[in-house]
């Protein structure tokens, strides 16, 4: 089976058989989506071509003029069809860009984080403290806001926020670091998933005695940084209009506009990423996860290096929670629990540990499972539940299924389940990294 | 002397009970000495009522609810600690295993409630019921995850079987969960009244003020924690089984080699592990009254901290990490507002448990009884 198709992609892979391949993937599965925007298959197919063009031979200048016609052109218009497409792409480049952080951690320098959506939150809360009224609040009682409280801030400020929020998160990194470092790699674990805590619990209390996060009702409303200039928003409005139908609105051009902002924020992520991986940084983390006594033998220093992957790390989180909190217009201490965690080391594990592609497939896959597939299954099963249907053998009546059993709320289950299984059975992940492809196979030996 | 020492009632009976009070009552003296001395510091700052007084007048009744905690808390701190002694790494899915003792009690006091046989049987017979059960359910549930989840990945780098544990956590949490939402429609499983568990025996100290009042449940809890710490140190210190349990601990391949079944042995440690696990769960759930499937989260976290404060892989500092922690969370909850006049109140009491173990690690990695060669990287 397996060599079936290991062949039928090789055969696949030869001649203009990729370039076709892609080409028909792009063409239905965008006309599949623009016909019926709510189908998961059409999705699903369209998401298939940017996997396709990473993994065919194709040349290099016809895969990337591909893959811009499909995110510039492509997903905006279809997306301003049907605007849940772009959050669920908007979801997986956050989540990607955090995985990528994670996978600096973890995957190139070995120290396991459980408490990462830390870095996340204390992005999230820079701008959700400055760019809301929050500071004006600080002495009343939370959801006893006084009338005629401003925003302390103008929406521009976002910009400057993104970059403060990496530099806060790294340095929350370092701070972090700096005591913990020293420790083993389980117990590493285990104060890190304190701290993530530590830091949820303080977002949860710190109303008082002054009201910095509101507590458990959250921030809100956070302000967004202002569209472009009418100059430039006008053309693309008339141009998109006879496209998608309709006029589009300001949500929908802000749903665009995150959209593009989260695809810049990746790119710069992934350029990152890769770019550090090859440095003399990226070899020096190699060598402390492989050894830390000879990395010190070969005179890497390892307090400083361990440093340096925390705060880069934590800084790809920083970035993206500050955006994230721009987008919700709102924060609340629920959103980075430890499940938030585990669910971004669960990407970076199925996809595979190190392993930059591997990462951004783990994130996209997960955030469809679970805000796609679970969620449409949870439908189906509603639907069962109302209808007359019976399973067959055991003769038991779909309408008597408890209502507490809904799968889009069993999200660690599934991500149990991957990590047991991912562990057990391919500890590399889906889409190895290179050189733990060949550790793996040396150790069997 | 010699012979006194090697006498097995001593060994087994007065020595490991002595300890338990020895450390129990210089843990809550130290601490409280503490508090007080804290209060008599802070006395000028505080001019609405005497902090010295507020501080004395509940002292006794802190330091009875930390103790309970913290026995609880010892009960699953070994459960942890044998793991790590014998295969190195954490088992972080214990806590689950404690839930689901837990969790399994309560049901089964439920259904007797259900047929109505609850208040007709001796209270102390439905306990120890639930807790047998608690403890079988909870001990096979540990032998099969070890089976599962970790025995294939013997040998691989130490953060695999973590992640796996990891996942393996999550994974109960919500098995739990949908097996409890399937067959009753509800995953909070609440203990149904019974007993007289809830009453207060009330002890007039001359020279005190307020009277000591015991909850009777307090004192089972303690009762029957202290029997499961005294029974675990007979099985290990007295027992063949133990002391092929030590040998693996100490060393795995020439424990092999001396004839010891090491499969078999480490299995058995997570079966001992787990029942004990599984008997805190069922003594927590008769103080929290209400659980959930993923109670068992905080409980845990705090029994590792526990174990690691104590110095872990040895199973007398789980003991004494497990008091301290008990202890200092009850007083931290029930201090931490009077101190700072109402701005940070008993919310930061997890805060607390996280600190105390990232200073502990930081100043004395291996704990306060660890030995350092108990390190092997």
């Amino acid at each position: 089976m397996k060599t079936f198709f290991t062949e039928l992609f090789k055969k696949a892979n030869t001649g203009f058989w990729p370039i076709v391949i892609v080409l028909g993937i792009l063409i239905v599965g965008s006309i599949g989506v623009y016909q019926s925007p709510r189908s998961l298959s059409a999705f699903l197919t369209l998401m298939l071509c940017p996997m396709m063009l990473y993994f065919l031979k194709i040349n290099m200048k016809v895969k990337i003029f591909i893959g811009l016609l499909l995110i510039i052109v492509i997903l905006p218009v279809l997306g301003i069809r049907n605007i849940f497409y772009l959050e669920v792409i908007f979801q997986m480049a956050v989540f990607a860009a955090l995985a990528l952080g994670l996978n600096i951690v973890i995957g190139m320098a070995g120290l396991l984080d459980l408490g990462y959506v830390a870095f996340y939150a204390v992005g999230a809360y820079a701008w959700a403290i400055f760019g809301s009224k929050q500071l004006s609040l600080l002495n009343s009682v939370p959801g006893a806001a006084p009338a005629g409280a401003e925003f302390s801030l103008a929406p521009t400020y976002f910009w400057l926020f993104l970059f403060l929020g990496v530099g806060l998160a790294a340095i929350t990194g370092i701070l972090l670091g700096l005591p913990v470092l020293r420790l083993r790699g389980d117990y590493l674990a285990i104060v890190t998933l304190g701290f993530g805590e530590v830091i949820r619990v303080l977002a949860l209390n710190l109303d008082k005695p002054i009201n910095l996060t509101n507590g458990p009702q959250g921030i809100t409303p956070i302000q967004r940084p202002p569209l472009p200039p009418e100059f430039i928003m006008g053309p693309i409005r008339n141009l998109l209009t006879p496209i998608v139908g309709h006029v589009p609105t300001e949500a929908e051009f802000y749903n665009v506009f995150f959209y593009f902002l989260a695809l810049i924020i990746i790119m710069i992520a992934i350029l990152v990423a890769t770019r550090l991986e090859d440095s003399r940084i990226g070899r020096a983390w190699t060598a402390i996860r492989e050894d830390e006594t000879a990395a010190i033998a070969m005179g890497i220093p390892l307090v400083k290096m361990k440093l340096a992957a925390f705060a880069a790390g934590a800084s790809f989180a920083g970035g993206m929670g500050v955006l994230y909190a721009a987008n919700r217009t709102f924060v609340s201490p629920e959103t980075f629990s430890f499940l938030q965690s585990i669910g971004v080391l669960t990407m970076v594990i199925l996809g595979g540990l190190g392993s930059i592609p591997g990462v951004i497939f783990g994130a996209s896959a997960v955030v469809i499972l679970n805000i796609q597939v679970l969620q449409n299954f949870s439908l189906y099963l509603s639907a069962l539940r109302q209808s007359d249907a019976v399973i067959p053998i055991i003769n038991f009546e779909w309408k008597n299924l408890s209502n507490q059993l809904d799968p889009a709320k069993y999200q660690k289950l599934v991500f149990g389940i991957i990590l047991v299984v991912m562990m057990i059975f391919r500890p590399s992940g889906l889409i190895p990294a290179e050189r733990r492809k060949r550790e793996l196979v040396e150790d069997k030996e | 002397m010699k012979q006194f020492t090697s006498n097995p009632f001593y060994k087994f009976i007065l020595f490991p009970v002595g300890q338990i009070v020895a450390f129990a009552v210089g843990a809550s003296l130290v601490l409280s000495l503490l508090t007080v001395l804290l209060a008599y510091i802070f006395r000028a700052n505080i001019t609405d009522f005497d902090l010295v007084e507020r501080v004395l007048l509940i002292l006794p009744q802190v330091v009875i609810n930390g103790l309970t905690i913290g026995f609880v808390y010892s009960t699953i701190a070994l459960g942890y600690t044998m793991v790590y002694g014998v295969l190195e790494f954490i088992n972080f899915s214990h806590s689950e295993i404690f839930m689901v003792g837990g969790i399994v009690g309560v049901e089964l006091m439920a259904y007797f409630d259900h047929t109505g046989a609850l208040q007709t049987m001796n209270q102390y017979v439905v306990i120890a019921l639930a807790i047998i059960l608690g403890m079988i359910i909870s001990g096979s549930l540990a032998v099969t995850v070890e089976r599962i989840a970790y025995k294939p990945l013997r040998g691989a780098p130490r953060l695999v079987p973590l992640i796996s544990a990891i996942g393996m956590s999550f994974f109960l949490q919500d098995a739990v969960r949908l097996i409890l939402s399937l067959t009753t429609g509800e995953f909070n499983v609440i203990l149904p009244q019974f007993g007289t568990f809830d009453k207060f025996l009330v002890l007039a100290v001359p020279g005190i003020e307020a009277p000591l009042r015991f909850q009777i449940k307090n004192l089972l809890l303690v009762g029957v924690a202290v029997l499961m710490l005294v029974g675990l140190n007979y099985l290990v210190n007295g027992t063949k089984i133990g002391k092929a349990i030590r040998a693996v601990a100490q060393d795995r391949p020439s424990a092999s080699l001396m004839g010891i079944n090491v499969n078999m042995i480490i299995s058995v440690t997570f079966l001992i592990g787990g029942a004990l696990g599984g008997a805190a769960g069922v003594l927590f759930a008769l103080k929290a009254t209400k659980l959930d499937p993923f109670v068992g989260f905080f409980p845990g976290l705090k029994a590792f901290t526990a174990a690691v404060l104590g110095g872990i892989g040895n199973l007398t500092g789980a003991l004494l990490g497990g008091l301290i922690l008990g202890l200092l969370e009850s007083f931290s909850a029930s201090y931490l507002s009077t101190f700072t006049s109402g701005a940070f109140g008993a919310e930061y009491k997890d805060i607390f448990a996280f600190a105390i173990l990232i200073l502990v690690l930081i100043l004395r990695p291996s704990g306060l009884l660890g030995q350092t060669v108990g390190q092997k990287a």
